[in-house]
């Protein structure tokens, strides 16, 4: 059963490569992959759709609204939110960030609108980023009409976990989580109030990054600093942080619709632009509710993998799948100088999940 | 509403003198005002608005009829609900697809609209789909076996009319030729006669009415189609009865076997949309079983109609008129049913061929009380036939 999306792949790569790319090489995918198929009506899947015609027919029909949305996919790939640096009256430097939960409704495939819970209006909320070591101070005010928690996965004490005991911010209210950042890693932040997978699958949930301090690993110095943002070492590197979610729309307790960053096939229809000359990490997070894990697969290339980011020597190397399960992350560096540009596929290695609308391609230029 | 009040007002309120005619007529239109005034209240004072407001919408959608071509599946939908319903995206066997909805847009309430999807469904496998609503509300539709829906050309118009041939008008038929053998029996022995018919189309009667209550319940709420089903029946067999005795006299002979065959005949059309349906619904294997079936099944219909033909010399082209009026519905019946039909419609079909089965079964309960008088009807040969018509009738069905 596999053969016939792949081969239906294959040949629309090609003729998308073709719409992309120099002639020469393109020209030949598109022969070799046609005479694999056999497939007289190529037409009817690659060219004249350009990129959207690569699905086939598992789409989705229309475009979403992102601007009523108030975020957009595509921008939240990129999007770190670094705060602003406070400096205490004791004379603490202090890294920042007030973050409100808003009750909204997010339209997560074209016309289908979803009745959320979120951070700062947006699912996943803002993508929180810092340095290890540094005092972070996170001023949550609760504008939802339901009691809420942020529960940062990382050290410090039980009196800042937001859990229900300690943390929780009623309608109306606040709370003030401070901690050190630490480890360093890719993180995640999400509501902890219960009942739990409601608020989770609401949509309270979002990226929690900690970029390695290079001068407390003169081991791997030059690895920390290709991590750290707004370093030269870094600014050699692509990154984008996918958060891998779902969305139970009939309150069933099942999914009816997958994604990374919220909106179904959002990369589908638009790809995510890669260039060769610079490495791609990846910042990947799992909190697909309901289902016990979540996946991660790339199609024409390998990578390096390292589970919750909290290494900077790769836990998986060369490996093209790599499964999550929920609060599960990690980063992926990929090596793309190699590759004739084009467009490669990436989803998750559960079929269903991916025709569901946890399907993406990577434009490689 | 009104037009049940007005009379009642009407009614208790006639006095022994008769007033003007146009106070009358007031009187008769007061409860229409009120009412109008009453609707006025309700949708412009809006009165149950903190009721109403916040509200989450309530959507309900059906799927009436699916139809497979080759790579294409298309649904024919309803909705209803508080508002409108926008089928926002659709999914075949858990995967969304491309699809065009027509006429675009949302779906009126008790609307319905076409959903086309280009989809390359395998031939004799299950499909699920699921049609989301713009509020995320999923509505599920199998097709457990999918066959393409027969083409509505010659070739195969002609090989369904061969089916509704041979269940509807080679078994009646083949009963009207019993008709020499009913006409040599005794009177006690034609008693006995008619009241299997009563029993066989007593048995027709009860599976007419329940085949249309099932139908009834595949539709949106709102149609009510199970009261529909009752109250066409109802209407159906009291127009009959009416149109049978419109001269002053109840139907006996011929005119009652026509009205006989006119029953079957309906009930034949159901059989029909029935064996249709099964065709159109990939259950073709099963076709020859049912055919089989509904023939041995439907020959005692011919027995019936013949019954009050009995002593009457009818004319060889009375038989050939009959046979056709209550086997030739049958072919339709395949040609409608296998094009997958509204349920809502079928149902009606069936409440209006339940009504006509009721008139013929009172006026052949007439006619033995005629003959015999009131107390034939309690005697051990009547009751002992309409046992034994029930008894044929639902033994003959374990055939099908």
């Amino acid at each position: 059963m596999l053969t016939v999306p792949k081969r239906r792949l294959l040949l629309s790569a090609g003729a998308a490569a073709g719409a992309v790319a120099a002639p020469a090489g393109a020209g030949f995918a598109i022969r070799s992959a046609i005479g694999a198929n056999h497939a007289a009506p190529a037409s009817g899947h690659g060219g004249p759709h350009g990129v959207s015609g690569m699905a086939g027919d598992n789409i989705v029909v229309g475009v979403v609204d992102h601007a009523r949305n108030g975020f957009d996919p595509h921008a939240i790939l990129t999007d770190w939110d670094v705060g602003t640096v406070v400096t205490d009256p004791d004379g603490t430097r202090v890294r920042e960030w007030v973050v409100t939960a808003v009750d909204t409704e997010v339209e997560i495939a074209p016309e289908v609108m979803f009745p959320a819970w979120t951070f700062d209006g947006r699912i996943p909320g803002p993508t929180l980023r810092c340095t290890e070591g540094e005092k972070l101070r996170i001023i949550f005010q609760n504008g939802s009409a339901h009691p809420h928690t942020m529960h940062f996965h990382g050290i410090h004490s039980w009196r800042m976990d937001g859990v229900p005991y300690a943390g929780l911010a009623q309608p109306g209210e606040r709370f003030v989580y401070e901690f050190e950042a630490k480890p360093f890693g890719c993180h995640l932040y999400h509501c902890h109030a219960l009942p739990l997978k409601r608020h989770i699958h609401k949509g309270m949930y979002g990226a929690f990054i900690v970029d390695p301090d290079p001068a407390r690993h003169p081991e791997a110095r030059g690895a920390a600093e290709s991590r750290l943002l707004g370093s030269a070492r870094n600014a050699a590197w692509q990154e984008i942080m996918l958060c891998m979610n779902g969305f139970d729309t009939n309150f069933d307790e099942e999914n009816e619709v997958y994604a990374v960053n919220t909106v179904a096939f959002a990369y589908q229809q638009r790809p995510i632009r890669v260039e060769r000359q610079r490495r791609l990490r990846i910042y990947l997070i799992n909190i697909t509710e309901f289902d016990p894990i979540n996946s991660f697969h790339l199609h024409g290339n390998f990578f390096d993998y390292y589970d919750h980011g909290t290494t900077l020597t790769p836990t998986l190397r060369t490996v093209d799948t790599i499964m999550q399960c929920q609060g599960q992350r990690g980063i992926l560096e990929i090596d793309w100088s190699e590759h004739e540009p084009g467009i490669y596929m990436f989803h998750a290695h559960q079929s269903e999940f991916a025709e569901l609308g946890w399907m993406s391609h990577f434009e490689v230029v | 509403m009104a037009p049940d009040a007005g009379p009642a007002v009407a009614s208790a309120a006639l006095p022994a003198t008769r007033p003007a005619p146009w106070r009358t007529a007031g009187w008769l239109t007061l409860p229409l005002v009120v009412l109008a005034a009453i609707l006025a209240l309700l949708i412009l004072g809006r009165p149950l608005e903190r009721l109403t407001e916040g509200a989450p919408p309530v959507e309900q959608v059906t799927v009436e009829r699916t139809r497979l071509d080759p790579g294409l599946i298309t649904l024919s939908v309803r909705a209803d609900g508080s508002q409108p319903v926008r089928i926002a995206q659709v999914q075949v066997d858990g995967a969304y697809r491309s699809f065009t909805i027509d006429p675009p847009g949302p779906v009126d309430r008790l609307g319905t609209a076409r959903i086309t999807i280009p989809y390359p469904w395998v031939d004799g496998e299950a499909h699920q789909i699921v049609l989301v609503t713009s509020t995320g509300v999923t509505f599920e539709h199998a097709i457990e076996v999918a066959r393409a829906t027969p083409r509505w050309d010659v070739p195969t118009l002609w090989l369904l009319a061969t089916v509704g041939l041979l269940l509807g008008v080679a078994p009646v038929a083949t009963g009207l030729l019993a008709y020499p053998g009913l006409a040599a029996l005794s009177a006690a022995g034609l008693r006995f006669v008619l009241a299997v018919t009563v029993g066989l189309l007593g048995y027709l009667f009860l599976d007419t009415l329940g085949e249309g209550l099932e139908q009834a319940g595949g539709t949106l709420d709102r149609l009510r189609a199970q009261a529909a089903v009752w109250v066409t029946m109802l209407i159906s067999a009291g127009a009959l009865t009416m149109i049978g005795r419109r001269g002053g006299r109840a139907p006996e002979g011929a005119a009652l076997a026509a009205f006989i065959a006119l029953g079957i005949g309906l009930h034949n059309l159901g059989e029909g949309l029935a064996v249709g349906a099964a065709i159109a619904a990939g259950e073709a294997a099963l076709a020859t079983f049912l055919v089989i079936g509904f023939t041995i099944h439907n020959v005692s219909e011919g027995f019936g109609i013949a019954a009050p033909l009995v002593g009457r010399r009818p004319r060889p082209l009375t038989f050939v008129g009959l046979a056709a009026l209550a086997g030739l519905p049958a072919v339709p019946g395949v040609w409608i049913g296998a094009q997958a039909v509204s349920p809502f419609w079928v149902a009606i079909c069936l409440g209006i061929g339940a009504g006509a089965i009721l008139q013929v079964i009172l006026e052949v309960l007439a006619l033995i009380a005629r003959r015999d008088g009131p107390s034939a009807l309690t005697a051990p040969s009547s009751l002992g036939g309409i046992g034994a018509g029930l008894a044929v009738m639902y033994l003959t069905a374990l055939f099908v």
